[in-house]
């Protein structure tokens, strides 16, 4: 290819994410595609306040829902968008093997928060008998969480795919903008839990 | 192309800069956290939920505000644009969640 990825000294005061064309474009890109995905959220959101209620005779938020686990699920995940916040720190200071380092982080956090809904979903269903098809709620339940899950699982996915793939290349032009459009998807996965724990879980528990 | 870059080559006041939105950053991630904290525990108390559902709905809304503010750097500038967007995906959001509450039942 006849561009030049390669980072110039005369410039490093710009962002490196956003000096290419390609880098801007990305980063319009992306905030297109949060904006689908708030209107995606935003009708999984209305569907369970509109469905919680409806148990048909299963079990309720309120005698399955525990704070502990959401309390740590919330934790690790807010933590996760403090490390990828530190990591793009050290991408606009042009310190590749630090941003590697916090995104690790990120991602060591974000396997933990998985686990944790993992196991959640997994005691509901065994000893609650709370599955997909318990109930409205339950589907309501299922959709609006799994689909957030979901978003964790890609993000994870595309963290460690961007990590291992350009270990051995350093930070340049070219693999900069791809780095700053995760940590962006990161924090609006963050945006989506603050909900999820506020409407689901937290209201859900209140009597 | 594609060397490792040394820090060293970014000049001293940008680095101050960055380093000075670092810290805020970090104020606002333990606001965060205390944010957090407070709507558990308000909840864990068993209040009364005429007032806590409006409480812990606001400490959400200001957590998100400092997400896509800061840490999404929606606060700069360059993100008119972006603005527009998540403005309007956030009242398709309301309006979607008035709907189905007041308008649709079973």
């Amino acid at each position: 290819m006849s561009h030049d990825y390669s980072l110039n000294p005369e410039k490093l005061h710009e962002d490196p994410a956003k000096v290419t064309h390609e880098g801007k474009n990305k980063f319009i890109g992306l905030w297109v595609f949060l904006g689908g995905e708030t209107v995606l959220f935003a009708s999984l959101f209305a569907t369970y306040l509109a469905l919680k209620n409806s148990t048909a005779g299963g079990p309720s938020s309120q005698e399955i829902f525990g704070l502990e686990l959401v309390f740590i699920m919330t934790m690790l995940l807010l933590t996760s968008s403090l490390t990828s916040v530190y990591a793009i720190y050290h991408m606009k200071n042009h310190n590749f093997r630090k941003m590697q380092l916090w995104f690790g982080i990120t991602a060591f956090l974000g396997l933990g928060f998985l686990a944790c809904e993992i196991y959640e979903f997994a005691h509901y269903i065994t000893d609650y008998g709370f599955t997909f098809r318990s109930s409205a709620f339950g589907s309501a339940f299922y959709t609006l969480v799994g689909f957030h899950g979901g978003h964790v699982i890609v993000g994870m996915s595309w963290l460690i795919a961007l990590m291992v793939r350009n270990a051995k290349r350093g930070l340049n032009l070219y693999n900069a903008p791809k780095y700053n459009t995760f940590a962006l998807y990161w924090h609006f996965i963050d945006v989506v839990w603050v909900f999820i724990f506020t409407v689901v879980y937290l209201m859900g528990m209140v009597s | 192309m594609g060397e490792n870059t040394n820090i060293e080559k970014v000049n001293s006041f940008e680095r101050q800069k960055n380093r000075e939105e670092m810290k805020r950053q970090f104020i606002l991630f333990a606001s965060m956290i205390i944010f957090t904290i407070l709507a558990f525990l308000l909840v864990a108390w068993d209040m009364d939920r005429t007032y806590v559902i409006p409480i812990i709905i606001v400490l959400a809304v200001i957590q998100v505000a400092f997400q896509f503010f800061y840490f999404m750097h929606m606060k700069d500038k360059g993100h008119e644009f972006v603005s527009i967007l998540i403005y309007g995906g956030a009242w398709i959001a309301f309006v979607m969640a008035i709907c189905f509450t007041t308008i649709i039942w079973w």
